[in-house]
């Protein structure tokens, strides 16, 4: 292996990890509460009147669900070119890694969210019983309950969503947005270079592995469960028939 | 005290709790009882206001819940404890963290939260576990954890919602024993939701029987037992119903003996006095509300019948009359 292709690839490298990084952030950023605001707005649950209003909640719900759904729906390639002028409004270019971290965000918080959701979606519906028992505000049933108790799932979503990031980012390349991908194009797919498609191969499948394995170590710790014991539905019945008796 | 007045709520049409008015006294250990689907558990949520009722008051010690705004029922309901049948402790906490989570939302500090939470663990019987995940617990455990946590507030009422449906007999009598702990201690009003009749016996000072979102009956269960035609009463004394086989023109009677009446020998002396056969179709002797009761079903030969009746009630036995002499149905309780 050279030594003009070992820089290459490092620059490469650190244009990704840090395309996919600012990404990243952005997608928590926003998704977490775009994603928080999805669930919560949904008709019957802690956020379904906003401002007193039932109808701002079915409107926000509304309007959310059909922005992320738009954000998924649009292949990422069409996304990134219909971008282009957004692009320039925000980093005044549309090329190089920084002006692709705007649409890989895009293309990546609508698809967070939507993770969010469904991890919030699952945390026990008795524990916002508690939660309003013991006088929890909003603010602290998403804090204090909703958050901690949804975060090994979010954590893996996120996981799933970082993978989606470093896929995207790679098709960057295409529209000279740096990065692996753009060193996979220009050298492997232009000039027919084997060792430069393998060598991109190799470094995105470690750093999906890498961050992969850190985020279901994370989610494990985060859990400390193993899972719900049933109750036991003998004693239960024999109880029942001994009430009706 | 914990006051409902003419509360109802409904669902999808359906009336879950019906013009429901209970006086809950300070300090009692009160059980509403009745089978699943009766609306017990809407009924616990309409004391903290979890469910809010359609109609109705709710007053717990003077405040009435119902006239609050969100911030004062919040505070309003840190003062209401509420336990729950499955448990439902964070998986993301700690033992103590579970119970620190009461005081979190009132702003403790967190050396005050850590000292309460300490102190309320010790009480459950849990001192010693405070860093453990809650799924190394067993199920009496998780449930001695959900109590410290509905307890760590300082509340002065706890509701506790089928808390001991979903342990094993053993265990159950641990969390009662509990119940009674710290409702002589802490001189908590404690609201027990439970179906089984069993709990309340053991456990309740009165009680209030639940059918289709209406109370049928309620009391003191010591002025229950004494009440002739009392629904609770026989239900507290499942003698089953009337068997098979007996002679059917003869009557059926239940007497129920409380308190100072429980050690006559009553049966003996029908059968000497009016010169009767009594067949003995059933007896139970139980403890209830600390104080030994008991109930024996007895068939009395129809010529007899309306006078062993009378004789009993003369001296002050409650007389429930299941089956009347000459008849081969079902009669009312009188």
């Amino acid at each position: 292996m050279n030594e003009q292709l070992l820089s290459l690839l490092l620059v490469a490298t650190g244009q990704t990890l840090y395309m996919v990084g600012v990404a990243l952030l952005a997608t928590i950023v926003i998704g977490l509460p775009l994603g928080v605001v999805l669930v919560g707005t949904e008709q019957g649950r802690f956020l379904s009147s906003p401002f007193g209003s039932r109808r701002a909640g079915i409107v926000i719900n509304r309007v959310l669900d059909f922005v992320v759904n738009l954000g998924r729906s649009v292949p990422f390639i069409i996304l990134m070119v219909a971008l282009i002028p957004f692009t320039r409004l925000i980093v005044g270019t549309f090329i190089g890694p920084t002006a692709a971290i705007v649409p890989l965000s895009v293309v990546a918080i609508p698809f967070f969210a939507r993770m969010v959701e469904i991890a919030i979606k699952e945390v026990d519906d008795g524990l916002l019983e508690v939660a309003a028992s013991l006088g929890a505000s909003r603010w602290q049933l998403v804090t204090k309950v909703l958050l901690p108790e949804a975060a090994p799932a979010m954590l893996l979503g996120l996981s799933t969503t970082v993978t989606s990031i470093i896929n995207f980012s790679a098709m960057v390349g295409t529209v000279a947005g740096g990065g692996l991908g753009d060193v996979a194009i220009r050298y492997g797919y232009q000039q027919y270079s084997w060792i430069h498609i393998v060598s991109v191969i190799v470094i995105i499948f470690a750093i999906v592995m890498v961050l992969q394995g850190l985020a279901s170590w994370g989610a494990r710790r985060l859990a400390r469960r193993s899972p719900r014991k049933p109750a036991s539905s003998a004693r239960m019945q024999r109880a029942d028939a001994r009430s009706t008796a | 005290m914990i006051a409902l007045e003419h509360v109802s709520k409904t669902y999808g049409g359906i009336p879950a709790v019906d013009d429901v008015s209970l006086q809950i006294p300070t300090g009692e250990i009160y059980g509403i009882v009745g089978q699943s689907g009766a609306g017990k558990s809407t009924l616990a949520r309409l004391v903290n206001l979890i469910e809010r009722p359609d109609s109705g008051r709710v007053v717990v010690d003077g405040t009435d819940l119902t006239a609050l705004g969100t911030g004062d029922l919040r505070a309003a309901r840190r003062r209401i404890g509420m336990v729950f049948q499955r448990f439902n402790l964070l998986g993301s906490r700690s033992v103590r963290g579970n119970v620190e989570l009461a005081l979190e939302l009132d702003g403790t500090s967190a050396a005050k939260r850590r000292a309460r939470a300490q102190e309320m663990l010790d009480l459950v019987g849990l001192g010693h576990r405070g860093d453990a995940s809650v799924h190394e617990l067993s199920g009496g455990q998780q449930q001695r954890v959900g109590i410290a946590r509905a307890l760590a507030a300082g509340p002065s009422v706890l509701l506790s919602d089928e808390a001991t449906s979903a342990l094993d007999p053993e265990t159950t009598t641990s969390i009662l024993d509990l119940y009674r702990r710290i409702n002589a201690e802490l001189g908590l009003t404690v609201l027990l939701i439970t179906h089984e009749m069993d709990v309340v016996k053991s456990t309740c000072d009165s009680a209030a029987l639940i059918e289709q979102g209406r109370v049928i009956e309620s009391g003191r269960l010591t002025d229950v037992i004494r009440t002739p035609g009392s629904r609770l009463t026989s239900q507290l004394f499942p003698l089953g119903p009337i068997p098979a086989g007996a002679d059917p023109r003869a009557a059926v009677i239940d007497i129920t003996f409380a308190g100072g009446t429980a050690d006559r020998p009553v049966i003996a002396r029908i059968a000497r006095d009016h010169e009767v056969d009594v067949s003995l179709l059933g007896a139970l002797v139980e403890q209830i509300a600390g104080t030994q009761a008991g109930r024996t079903r007895l068939e009395v030969p129809a010529e007899a019948a309306s006078a062993v009746i009378a004789d009993l009630r003369g001296q002050g036995l409650i007389v429930d009359v299941l089956r009347a002499a000459g008849s081969t149905q079902k009669g009312d309780a009188a």
